[in-house]
């Protein structure tokens, strides 16, 4: 099942350049939350923050309360322990390109010293069904290797990749914007499901996207949460002139 | 903002607006009949309710059509709804325009009668309303709107007092009882017209505020909302 | 409705004038006429290294240890033995070292001690292959006391080295930082994906850098001269001194004998010959280990 995430007071800087000012929200459980915000500087930095990948560019930094469940990102536990688990897909779609598919699932573990290798099997199983792509690639799971893959096979690679930690969080950095039209909507679908096991805060910015596939939406300006409440009242009554005039294509 | 759907929608405000001139204009023409008994307005407005109904076929396609190809959200959505629910409102004004002009041909045949109810005060009342409902339209401003609801009442008043002094005057005057039933339905007709006029600015509130204020529900309150200062 | 625009004359179907057809056909045949030039050369080395060497290449030559002067026969059965023990001393100093400071290079590197092991990495590559020989008699034939195989090693290592971390790390800087964000995201530490991903997602590229280190130091002649020294007999022991294709090579090319001319040309040949295929061999084996569409 997943958990909720609640942000507190959350602000992080690219060396002196201030990019997110007190953001403080919540993400409930076993929700699809979407982030909209006009194209810009530092697009994923919110959601980076959130496993701290936000860290791995150099000079960046970030201060504030993120908390997990229990797990409370910023304060304690290391920023490797907390990206096990959280599960995270990229814009892109980036398997590792010398793995097979097998063996791409498996990295998050494998890569982590789990080897049990009956488990393993199991887990690969279940997170490629999970991901909707069990069917397809069951015959050649460790002949093919990931990159041979067409693209929205390989994000949903990827997703099975981030799903076989077996995660509560699941953030994905708008995971459709290279796909084509029914890709897309397969990713969708898939969202959908997987919903009812896990929380996922979604970054988009196709606005439809957030409208069909979340139930919550936030929209971001500068660097700020501007407003963030469920999907259709956003999308009928935004209560932000701000919000309304970006969703209905006034600027942005 | 995108310039065809920019134009589509101020097109579809130009053609709105028109035809609730037109249907102003039917419901002043008709109500003049009834009072100066005038049989050559009551043909007018007989024959304008062609063009009434040939506009709000126009302008539902237009809105149809924006809807389909634009993906409008928001106020934008609103807006298009609120201009096709306030289309069929008008054409019904068209209609009870007709009535009118339907009854005042009838009372045009029959001698004339004294009747002690003042339709030209109530006719200017509804007249009043759907003008100002009209503007708020124009205005895009909620309190004008906010008005109008509140014209209402006295409308409302006006017909139920026209009601029992009519029917009373129709058991002491059974002479005159025809005349009075005119009288009677083109007070009926006159506050199904305030009606329609409430109903236009409660769309003109939805548009401008979204918020459904029909049978008196309070919207939600917002989940969060940032302080709106902008530095 | 805007106004289309007609065209006043039809650029695409106008015929290519003569002169840009035999621009054309001048480049191709200048581009080809290149092709053969730079494979004249090598044609012609091995062409003659194959008509001078040939004859002498049998059996005895290639497993018999060189016969005292004035004898014919022998072989140069120890050289080539002795030079495969000295590369591989070479590649256990040189590969690791060369490959370790390649990944510094790239995943830290973006600093101003980056800049300095660039930049004498650069010099070193530079420096001449006698002077290098020179510097590991130094450290190692003088603090042991006697010429070695291993001192040898260490000379070939140092110029392995500068090829090896230059190739190593621009091959990794050639995996996309999308592979590496990959492995951070599912919370793999920093080291371990330098390790497990980048590098092995680099693996042909740093290979290929591997081999040509190999390919350059394989022949070298001048290193060896006063580390490895040379030897007449079998040598399997590091510390002492050992044969080697090229300074046998060198040695028999100086020497005022007809009959270790003959041997240094079939030797020479051999040399090259082994080179070629242990280049080859590599390549097969590094290109197989990728899996189908893997790039």
């Amino acid at each position: 099942m997943g958990v909720g995430i609640k942000v507190d007071k959350l602000n992080a800087w690219f060396g002196k350049t201030q990019a997110l000012y007190d953001i403080t929200m919540e993400a409930p459980a076993n929700h699809a939350t979407a982030i909209i915000r006009p194209s810009g500087c530092g697009k994923s930095t919110f959601v980076r923050c959130l496993n701290r990948m936000h860290e791995t560019v150099p000079d960046a930094r970030a201060a504030g309360k993120v908390q997990i469940g229990e797990l409370d990102v910023y304060n304690g536990t290391s920023a490797v322990q907390i990206r096990r688990r959280i599960g995270m897909v990229f814009q892109k779609p980036n398997p590792f390109p010398t793995m097979s598919i097998y063996d791409n699932v498996a990295a998050g573990l494998k890569l982590n010293g789990f080897h049990d290798h009956k488990r393993l099997d199991e887990i690969v199983e279940r997170s490629l069904k999970l991901s909707a792509l069990w069917d397809e690639v069951k015959d050649s799971l460790r002949k093919k290797s990931g990159a041979s893959l067409s693209g929205g096979q390989q994000q949903r690679l990827c997703i099975a990749r981030a799903l076989a930690v077996e995660p509560q969080v699941l953030l994905m950095d708008e995971p459709c914007s290279a796909l084509d039209p029914i890709s897309t909507g397969k990713i969708e679908e898939l969202i959908f499901q997987l919903k009812e096991k896990f929380t996922i805060v979604i970054v988009t910015h196709n606005m439809q996207q957030a409208s069909r596939v979340a139930e919550f939406t936030g929209f971001f300006l500068l660097g700020k949460l501007i407003e963030l409440d469920k999907t259709e009242r956003i999308f009928t009554t935004p209560s932000d002139k701000r919000t309304e005039d970006y969703i209905t294509g006034r600027f942005g | 903002m995108r310039t065809r759907f920019q134009q589509g929608l101020d097109d579809l405000r130009a053609r709105l607006l028109r035809m609730g001139g037109l249907a102003e204009q039917a419901v002043d023409r008709a109500c003049q009949a009834y009072i100066d008994r005038d049989l050559a307005r009551c043909h007018m407005v007989l024959e304008g309710e062609f063009q009434i109904n040939v506009a709000e076929r126009e302008i539902d396609e237009l809105a149809f059509d924006l809807l389909a190809l634009q993906q409008p959200i928001a106020v934008d959505l609103r807006f298009i709804l609120a201009v096709t629910k306030i289309n069929s409102d008008l054409e019904r004004v068209g209609d009870q325009a007709v009535n009118i002009a339907e009854r005042a041909m009838d009372l045009v045949e029959l001698p004339k009668a004294e009747l002690p109810v003042d339709i030209p005060r109530m006719a200017a009342a509804v007249s009043a309303m759907v003008r100002r409902s009209l503007e708020s339209f124009i205005e895009g401003k909620a309190e004008l709107a906010q008005a109008v609801l509140e014209m209402d009442n006295v409308v409302d008043r006006m017909k139920d007092e026209a009601f029992i002094t009519l029917v009373k005057t129709m058991n002491e005057r059974p002479e005159v009882t025809r005349q009075a039933l005119d009288a009677l339905l083109v007070a009926r007709n006159l506050e199904r017209v305030a009606d329609h006029a409430t109903n236009i600015a409660e769309d003109v509130i939805f548009w401008v505020r979204g918020a459904d204020v029909r049978h008196n529900v309070a919207p939600e309150p917002p989940l969060h909302q940032a302080s709106t200062d902008t530095h | 409705m805007p106004e289309t625009v007609t065209a006043t004359t039809d650029f695409a179907a106008a015929p290519i004038s003569f002169w840009r057809r035999s621009m054309n056909s001048l480049a191709t045949f200048a581009a080809a006429a290149s092709v053969l030039l730079v494979l004249l050369p090598l044609g012609a080395v091995f062409g003659y290294l194959v008509y001078k060497g040939i004859g002498s290449i049998n059996w005895a030559f290639l497993t018999q240890t060189p016969k005292p002067v004035g004898e014919a026969g022998g072989g140069m059965a120890n050289a080539i033995a002795g030079s495969a023990f000295i590369l591989l001393i070479a590649s256990v100093i040189g590969v690791p070292i060369g490959i370790g400071a390649g990944i510094y290079l790239a995943e830290y590197g973006r600093n101003q001690l980056g800049n300095i092991i660039r930049f004498t990495a650069d010099v070193l590559n530079g420096v001449p292959s006698i002077v290098i020989g020179i510097v590991a008699y130094g450290i190692v034939v003088l603090s042991q006391g006697h010429f070695s195989a291993l001192a040898g090693g260490v000379a070939l290592a140092i110029m392995m080295i500068p090829t090896i971390t230059r190739t190593t790390e621009e091959m990794l800087l050639l995996v996309p930082n999308a592979v590496r964000e990959a492995a951070y995201g599912l919370g793999v530490s920093r080291w371990r994906t330098t390790l497990s991903i980048t590098l092995r997602t680099a693996t042909s590229g740093v290979i290929t850098g591997v081999m040509l280190a190999f390919a350059r130091v394989a022949g070298e002649t001048a290193p060896l001269l006063f580390t490895a020294f040379g030897n007449q007999y079998w040598n399997w022991k590091i510390n002492q001194p050992t044969a080697a294709l090229s300074l046998q090579i060198f040695t028999y090319a100086i020497s005022p004998f007809d009959e270790w001319h003959r041997q240094a040309w079939a030797g020479a040949l051999i040399l090259i010959v082994l080179i070629v295929f242990a280049v080859s061999a590599v390549r097969l084996v590094a290109g197989r280990g990728m899996l189908k569409g893997a790039n």
